[in-house]
């Protein structure tokens, strides 16, 4: 096994590679679809619960409709969780104020902050990597040119997901040796650590400056040209205009709960 | 004139660190011959090779490609003739799948996209790898890699190959195939490497190095076959040029 399969950045670009209809829709409309989607969630009030449930349908229509397995996604998602957990672990300290009781469990309005920040993370990490998987990075990043983003971003991000391949190998290279002669002691003395790091470093920028040495060898001159350039087709701008549609209706107006009042205004 | 000279003129080349790699190399090989840069760890045969396409810029002295000399103005057109194969083929691929990585170099030249596809196709049917063409590189053997890494190179129709340690790390019928492959090519070929009895078939000239000076240059049998000579320099002989001795 691979030190790519360890952390699995190889399967974003296995899955990037399935043919599906959502995998050859135009990776801008994609783009702006998420972009626009990210912005519209993050607009929500603190305490907003409700009102976000219909946004999930976006990234599951993305990861059902490009035929891409849960487990990649919510695999990644669990890694970025602790930062998300972090920005919101105090909120139920801070705001003690009561605004919804179940019964007699009374729920406050940290709590609350706390559990929407949570929806808001998964919406959007769910989003954006499902992006990722239906798209692949070396299409985003010709897609962010096209955008207008400008060249030095774009390739700092290619660059950027080249080389957590080339860490991430010489991590696993470098772990091994270590494992290979600590003679079974699992812990090993700050010392150690800051040399392994530092190690890394050096060996991890010797193999950036080759790589890099490789593209240059090879014409790359800061743009990124793909072999089939997207030919922009009707469905591209339909799924653009539905969705930013369906955003525009799921923020003016709380669906789930417009849904609820009305199932349970019906059947009493 | 001919794209397919190289010549090198008291190249000195010093690293940051103060360590003089390079100590006034000079040599000219021409069109079509295969020549072999041998030498001990060390000896600067990496860092020279890395010259000739302007990786690294010589401290004092000069390449020459074609009959171009070697400026930072010229390098990119440089680029386009000397084709560099690198020691490691993971620092080589680096697009999601071999055809992406074949397609990058003739994609940079600006080439209309039929004519990409139809180099992309021609470099892998030459390498045998037609069939690892949507594969991501990472998963390919090392083999696989190496002959990628090669189709990398002449999808860009270079004049001149560049190769270091081309036969490392392969098993033989992958070193097998890499000799067939070597052998065929009509382009000039600089080829870098340890492995002597590759040389012995692949090359007609040898330049042998040591502490960044050129110590011999002469006809491959004969600088091979000079038992002496390869041992005052690190090297030994070539198992099959080996005078037989009694056990």
């Amino acid at each position: 096994m691979g030190a790519t399969d360890w952390i699995e950045i190889g399967r974003m670009d296995d899955l990037a590679r399935l043919d599906t209809p959502m995998h050859r829709l135009d990776a801008r409309a994609k783009i702006i679809v998420t972009l626009a989607f990210i912005g519209v969630v993050m607009s929500f009030p603190p305490h907003a619960l409700s009102a976000l449930t219909p946004f999930l349908f976006f990234p599951l229509v993305l990861i059902y409709g490009a035929r891409i397995p849960m487990g990649p996604i919510v695999k990644k998602i669990l890694l970025a969780m602790p930062f998300a957990l972090a920005v919101g672990i105090f909120n139920p300290f801070l705001d003690r104020r009561p605004v919804l009781a179940i019964g007699p469990v009374t729920i406050t309005g940290g709590w609350m902050s706390f559990t929407s920040i949570l929806v808001r993370f998964l919406l959007t990490a769910g989003a954006a990597l499902a992006l990722v998987a239906c798209t692949g990075m070396v299409r985003l990043a010709s897609a962010l040119g096209q955008l207008g983003v400008p060249r030095v971003f774009v390739v700092q991000l290619l660059f950027l997901h080249r080389y957590l391949f080339v860490v991430a190998q010489e991590g696993r290279n470098v772990l091994r040796s270590v494992t290979l002669r600590s003679s079974g002691t699992r812990s090993l003395n700050l010392g150690v650590y800051g040399s392994l790091t530092g190690n890394l470093l050096l060996r991890s920028m010797d193999r950036a400056t080759r790589v890099y040495r490789a593209m240059m060898a090879r014409g790359f001159d800061g743009e990124i040209r793909l072999v089939h350039p997207h030919q922009v087709r009707w469905i591209d701008g339909a799924f653009i205009a539905g969705w930013l549609a369906f955003f525009a209706l799921g923020r003016t107006w709380n669906l789930a709960g417009g849904l609820g009042h009305w199932l349970t205004g019906v059947i009493p | 004139m001919s794209h397919h000279i190289v010549e090198v003129r008291d190249l000195r080349f010093a690293y940051p660190d103060g360590t003089e790699a390079l100590k006034g190399i000079s040599f000219r090989i021409s069109h079509g011959g295969a020549v072999a840069i041998v030498g001990g760890n060390g000896a600067g045969k990496s860092t020279l090779l890395q010259h000739l396409n302007g990786c690294l810029t010589a401290t004092s002295g000069t390449v020459i490609i074609g009959d171009t000399p070697l400026t930072p103005g010229t390098i990119p057109r440089a680029r386009r003739c000397v084709g560099m194969v690198f020691q490691d083929p993971d620092d080589q691929l680096f697009m999601p799948t071999v055809a992406g990585d074949v397609a990058f170099g003739p994609l940079n030249a600006g080439l209309p996209p039929d004519m990409v596809e139809q180099r992309t196709a021609s470099a892998l049917e030459r390498v045998g790898m037609t069939h690892v063409r949507e594969r991501p590189p990472y998963r390919l053997s090392a083999g696989e890699k190496r002959a990628v890494a090669i189709a990398t190179v002449l999808a860009m129709t270079p004049d001149i190959l560049v190769m270091d340690e081309p036969s490392s790390n392969l098993d033989p019928r992958a070193r097998r195939r890499l000799i067939e492959l070597l052998l065929s090519f009509e382009h000039t070929r600089i080829i870098a490497t340890h492995d002597l009895e590759l040389v012995l078939e692949v090359c007609t000239r040898v330049i042998l190095l040591d502490a960044g000076i050129v110590v011999a240059d002469g006809p491959a049998r004969d600088i091979l076959g000079n038992e002496p000579l390869l041992l005052a320099h690190g090297l030994e002989c070539p198992y099959s040029l080996r005078p037989a001795r009694p056990r």
